[in-house]
């Protein structure tokens, strides 16, 4: 029996206060009972661990989803208020300017951000595949700004983007006195340093993705490609790039949802300007709930934020729990 | 990533390889830019800033701004420095990583040694907490932390952590403890040991690396979050970030650069220095939070 180590003094002793005026069958009928206590204690034990974390991730989680998912379809201004007004949070939402904007840049950011990033590292990993002297040195090189928060990255480029001190300031000491460069300044441009700034900390860890999927691959295929006559390009095209789909997928689920969440690197890199030049959803969200007094809108906003993650997450981590299943 | 593939035997000529290697530098720099950018700049006077060029090395050497960073510099209202964000940084990090990282640790072991119905079920929820926005529950736990009394203590931002860094946890232990021989924990429930026992004596001894990797990701995400800690953190709980950006965001006065950049790198330094030691675990950390399943 599993009690003897689960409890190794007298399973008897938590009733012995209590046991003084029991019979010897009630005793005994205590005992068989404290037994299959104990046994059902040891079947439950596992899921009685497990609970904790898993009634605060309802909680916290899925519960909190629900508590903001009402709180968009109600009258909430400054603070939570349940009056229920129906679909009017988002019908204001969708007809802000503010928010129009939000997505735009979010498309933009989020477009650019995913294919930039995916070139970048998928053209980085297959260059370091190449028997490369001072690998070594060179990936933890590219690795490192993924280490950085991006406040520190947002200041890192908001002062070399500038056009008073920065890199167009350089320019000039070194003699190119026409030269300018000041998106970060320009309500045009502005979302365009965001993406370069992202850019630059999240490139190098599409990299490692991709060089690990490469060095995953058998180089008897390739070998045998080339026994064939396939030039390099082709053997990258042909066979490499469609071998690397697992890696493409997880590059795309992983920067499309951190790109849905850029918050931290607009508020340090623009704080959402020039005017509301590089507003996304998640500055729209934080600025409508907790400084315009627009929480119904604010909390609307963040669902349809959660609404597109979980439209990439959901049937990406359906298909890889579903893999493992089988 | 082994090393069976060195062979690849790709044709490439001289040039090829040249032009190789220049990419392969040219991409080098852009990495190192804004680093050492941040490094030039905080060694040097505010007038040679302005007057000068910022790719330049200083002219005068000053560690000025980085006493000013560290203890002197007005952040809010207060000429504290970042010195006391720091330590604030620190005494929320250390337990936020301690308890997600135990919690992970048996979660994963119940979720792969003792399944039970709906297993896949409860993973797949704790999974899919890992990616939501955090905009969707920043209301609701704005009260929360308020009924609990939590509001603006590091206690509070503790548990928020700890709560939103349970999926990845679970998740790595999750995936570690799957490949490990489930024959063995048979064969020592056969012989009498129990649910604690055999994960205190047979998982956690053989836990090493997925420990670290997960103490690593932790810390990283805690160290480096702002969002919580703008949202519900106040001065004697506020984090190193969140100070940072009031330093550098704050309009009153003269743009000290100098001193931005040197609270940068002091706010950079802990997860860089994570980083540099053991960047290996780092990246581990990395793949197995983009790989899943």
């Amino acid at each position: 029996m599993l009690i003897a180590t689960l409890f190794s003094s007298d399973p008897l002793s938590f009733v012995s206060g209590k046991a003084k005026p029991l019979c010897q069958w009630r005793l005994k009928l205590l005992f068989e009972n404290a037994v299959t206590m104990i046994e059902r204690l040891q079947t439950y034990l596992p899921r009685l661990v497990l609970s904790p974390s898993f009634v605060l991730i309802l909680l916290f989680v899925y519960g909190f989803i629900a508590f903001t998912g009402y709180l968009s379809v109600s009258d909430s201004r400054m603070l939570p208020s349940l009056g229920f007004v129906g679909l009017e949070n988002y019908e204001k939402l969708f007809s802000l300017r503010h928010w129009s904007i939000a997505l735009k840049n979010l498309a933009i950011f989020g477009i650019l951000y995913i294919v930039i990033c995916t070139v970048i590292g998928l053209g980085l990993a297959i260059l370091l595949d190449m028997k490369i002297r001072g690998e070594g040195v060179l990936r933890p090189i590219y690795l490192y700004p993924m280490a950085l928060s991006f406040i520190v990255t947002g200041t890192a480029w908001k002062w070399f983007l500038d056009p008073g001190i920065g890199l167009e300031n350089v320019m000039h000491l070194w003699g190119w006195e026409s030269f300018s460069f000041n998106w970060i300044k320009s309500r045009e441009m502005a979302i365009y340093t965001v993406v370069l700034a992202a850019v630059w900390q999240s490139s190098g860890f599409v990299m490692a993705m991709f060089l690990a999927g490469l060095r995953g691959i058998d180089n008897e295929i390739l070998k045998a490609a080339q026994i064939d006559g396939a030039s390099n390009w082709q053997l990258y095209r042909r066979i490499v790039i469609p071998m690397l789909r697992p890696a493409f997928l997880s590059a795309f689920v992983v920067l499309a949802h951190l790109a849905i969440k850029a918050y931290d690197l607009v508020i340090a890199l623009t704080n959402g300007g020039p005017g509301r030049a590089t507003e996304l959803p998640a500055t729209f969200m934080y600025s409508y709930s907790f400084t315009r007094n627009q929480m119904g809108i604010g909390a609307s906003s963040a669902v349809i934020m959660l609404m597109m993650i979980a439209s990439i997450i959901i049937p990406y981590l359906y298909s890889e729990l579903r893999e493992k299943k089988t | 990533m082994s090393a069976a593939s060195k062979d690849t035997a790709l044709r490439t000529g001289v040039i090829a390889r040249a032009l190789i290697y220049s990419i392969l530098l040219v991409f080098a720099v852009f990495y190192l830019l804004p680093l050492f950018v941040m490094l030039v700049n905080s060694l040097k006077t505010l007038d040679e800033i302005r007057q000068g060029n910022m790719l330049a090395f200083p002219e005068v050497f000053t560690f000025e701004p980085w006493i000013q960073a560290w203890g002197e510099a007005q952040i809010g209202v207060e000429p504290t420095g970042l010195k006391p964000y720091f330590i604030n940084s620190l005494v929320m990090v250390v337990p936020a990583v301690i308890i997600s990282t135990l919690l992970g640790a048996i979660n994963g072991y119940v979720l792969t040694k003792w399944q039970f119905r709906g297993h896949r079920v409860v993973f797949g929820l704790m999974l899919f907490s890992c990616f939501i926005p955090f905009q969707i529950v920043l209301i609701p736990m704005a009260r929360i932390l308020g009924i609990l009394d939590l509001a603006g203590t590091t206690s509070g931002l503790v548990l928020v952590h700890v709560v939103y860094g349970l999926g990845f946890t679970t998740l790595f232990f999750r995936n570690y403890y799957d490949a490990f021989p489930t024959e063995l924990i048979r064969a020592a429930t056969i012989d009498g040991a129990g649910f604690f026992r055999i994960f205190r004596r047979i998982l956690l001894p053989s836990s090493g690396p997925i420990i670290v990797v997960t103490v690593i990701w932790q810390f990283t995400n805690v160290w480096n979050d702002f969002l919580f800690g703008a949202s519900f953190a106040d001065f004697d709980s506020q984090p190193m970030t969140v100070a940072l950006n009031n330093l550098v965001s704050s309009s009153t006065g003269v743009k000290e650069y100098n001193v931005h950049f040197a609270g940068a790198i002091l706010a950079a330094l802990p997860t860089l220095i994570v980083y540099v030691v053991s960047g290996r675990y780092f990246v581990r950390g990395l793949m197995a939070g983009a790989v899943k399943g």
